[in-house]
């Protein structure tokens, strides 16, 4: 393959469409990287809670016919939800036992959600079957559905900014994240702090699958395609670090969708996969080592 | 309980002369090579060294010597060593880094769930050789009769019992040796506390870096074994995410610090699917991952040293109910 004759507009197109995908993942990545930095747990069923998103809105809209905005808002609160129930009755017990325990323990609810799905909805891809258009710039193409979810990704981005900074409760999230010791002393009940952030962080996941199901097809394991990937862009932007998961998105979007464009598509996730073991050598905590 | 050992040996070597028919046998040659290589993670697991990467030794194993057979004709007593020593180079070429970069807990884990990724995804990509999801099954040479001792192809299941005993109980005794020898206490310290063992002169890189080393390599041999029992490889059977949970949670359900907890982890896991399978059947597709799913985390929350790990304290605080604090 040469590689002069490919730097051309389908280049192009494929880079735009990579920082389209980026802001998606970046989105997946804030709602984890929240959750750890705050709880100090890693959800690695945090894409299977995207899955229970997809469906919600699948079935509201295609089976129930509501509209697909009240859909989308059902998955959101619904999913917030789960994010509560997830860390009441199972992180909660775990929350003073072995790091790696917690980390187990989301396992289990990965296939305990995976298979509940299977069981419920079927091993078959469902979609809703809509016609997104397809936005022509300068022969370049672009799906509508890519650029709604870009658009809305970064808005749920900077409504949970606000949240954190300009809110009252929000104030004692980051304050318990740097110091888990001293804001129970301060009079915060960290358990309702924990809870609140859970909500959120489901809330992100919601919030992402409404983006996602007018992508993507869904079905029940549909969390294994972006579950690791999820977790490669927050390690690699440092465990917690919010800044760090939102530049190491768009790095990981590039290598997926600029891989895919030369190779296969899964060569471009191996390439992700790989780049990512080598930078945790190079920057082991992270690519933004986090100052406090 | 020297006794005991040799008894029950003495029980499974007689397994297959009861009868008890060709799936009994089948269930009893998958729970003995789980357990084995569950074995061979918990070997690496009970010092702190949580690898979500195990799936991709048994991938290497599986695939490497599957490959080797169809593409290149080489017998399996040449491609199980040449996959062995493969897995062993990937587990160096992760591991040295990873020790010598003091990448630990939550990190360790992620960076070896990305390897069982990669080398997931790379044998779906290359899908011309491999098969891609469909997987792929090695060259039968059972054409001739029921045993290639060139293929390592058996038809008989009594011999593969045999072979997955015998390696079982040498995964036990690597074990049992691993427990006795001064790495052990090494990295114990280390698990404990990587600088404190440092400054009392363990070589911290090197004594991890040896122990997972030869946990992938028993790993590999195992997914080697597995291929060559079932005739058919799969990538998500022989690696992956899911195979790669599946062995960390056998062995805590059964117990990773016990040398029979992750043979009692297995035995539990594998009947249980087994069981929730037979008696719910193919109709209600996804219920017994459910229950089972459920159970992991009911264990993980309740009994996280595990089933044998949790009888063994019960019995010795029966032994000594007054002197034990915690």
């Amino acid at each position: 393959m040469i590689v002069g004759e490919l730097f051309d507009i389908f280049l192009l197109e494929t880079i735009l469409n990579g920082i389209l995908l980026g802001g998606v993942l970046a989105l997946l990545a804030l709602g984890l990287n929240l959750i750890f930095g705050v709880i100090d747990v890693v959800w690695i069923c945090y894409a299977e809670l995207i899955m229970i998103g997809m469906y919600t809105v699948y079935y509201l809209y295609v089976v129930y016919q509501v509209p697909l905005v009240l859909a989308c808002l059902v998955a959101i609160v619904l999913v917030a939800g789960c994010g509560a129930l997830l860390h009441q009755f199972v992180i909660r017990p775990v929350l003073a036992a072995e790091p790696i325990n917690q980390l187990l323990v989301t396992g289990g609810v990965l296939f305990f959600m995976q298979a509940a799905a299977t069981l419920a909805f079927g091993v078959d891809f469902r979609n809703l079957g809509l016609r997104m258009p397809v936005i022509e710039v300068s022969e370049m193409y672009f799906s509508f559905a890519r650029i709604l979810a870009f658009v809305a990704a970064l808005g749920g981005m900077v409504a949970l900014y606000l949240f954190l900074t300009r809110t009252f409760i929000g104030t004692a999230v980051r304050a318990i994240s740097q110091d888990r010791a001293i804001m129970p002393l301060m009079g915060v009940s960290p358990n309702r702090i924990y809870l609140v952030t859970s909500a959120i962080g489901g809330a992100l996941a919601g919030l992402g699958a409404c983006l996602l199901v007018l992508q993507y097809d869904v079905h029940p394991a549909i969390g294994l395609t972006f579950g690791p990937i999820t977790f490669m862009i927050c390690v690699l932007g440092g465990l917690g670090n919010m800044i760090g998961g939102f530049v190491a998105a768009f790095i990981f979007a590039q290598f997926i969708s600029v891989g895919g464009f030369f190779f296969h598509l899964e060569w471009g996730y191996a390439i992700a996969f790989l780049f990512f073991i080598a930078m945790m050598f190079w920057k082991p905590r992270g690519l933004f080592t986090r100052t406090d | 309980m020297k006794n005991w050992r040799w008894i029950g040996l003495a029980a499974l070597l007689l397994l297959p002369w009861l009868g008890l028919g060709n799936y009994v046998l089948h269930i009893a040659i998958l729970v003995l090579l789980w357990a084995y290589v569950y074995t061979a993670w918990a070997m690496m697991g009970r010092f702190g060294l949580v690898s979500l990467g195990h799936g991709a030794f048994t991938a290497i194993g599986a695939y490497g010597t599957t490959l080797l057979w169809n593409a290149a004709g080489m017998s399996p007593w040449i491609g199980i060593p040449l996959s062995v020593a493969l897995a062993m180079v990937a587990a160096v070429v992760i591991g040295w880094p990873c020790f010598r970069f003091r990448i630990v807990g939550h990190y360790f884990a992620l960076v070896t769930l990305a390897l069982s990724e990669v080398v997931r995804l790379i044998i779906i990509a290359l899908r011309d050789y491999t098969g891609g999801s469909l997987g792929m099954t090695p060259n039968s040479a059972l054409t001739q009769g029921p045993v290639s001792l060139y293929a390592l192809q058996f038809a008989d299941k009594t011999v593969w019992y045999y072979i997955v005993l015998a390696v079982w109980v040498m995964g036990l005794v690597v074990w049992q040796r691993v427990d006795r020898s001064m790495a052990r206490m090494a990295l114990e310290a280390i698990s404990d506390q990587e600088d404190a063992a440092a400054s009392v002169g363990v070589d911290v890189t090197r004594t991890k870096l040896q122990i997972a080393v030869l946990s992938a390599a028993l790993a590999a041999f195992g997914g080697a074994l597995f291929g060559q029992y079932q005739l058919y490889v799969n990538p998500d059977i022989v690696g992956g995410i899911g195979l790669s949970l599946q062995i960390v949670f056998a062995s805590i359900a059964g117990g990773m610090f016990v040398q029979l907890g992750p043979t009692v982890g297995a035995i539990f896991t594998l009947l249980l699917t087994e069981i929730l399978r037979v008696a719910i059947g193919h109709d209600v597709h996804g219920l017994d991952t459910t229950i089972y799913g459920l159970m992991l985390v009911v264990f993980i929350i309740f009994m996280p040293k595990g089933i044998v790990g949790t009888a063994q304290e019960m019995w010795q605080r029966r032994g000594q109910p007054a002197r034990k604090p915690a």
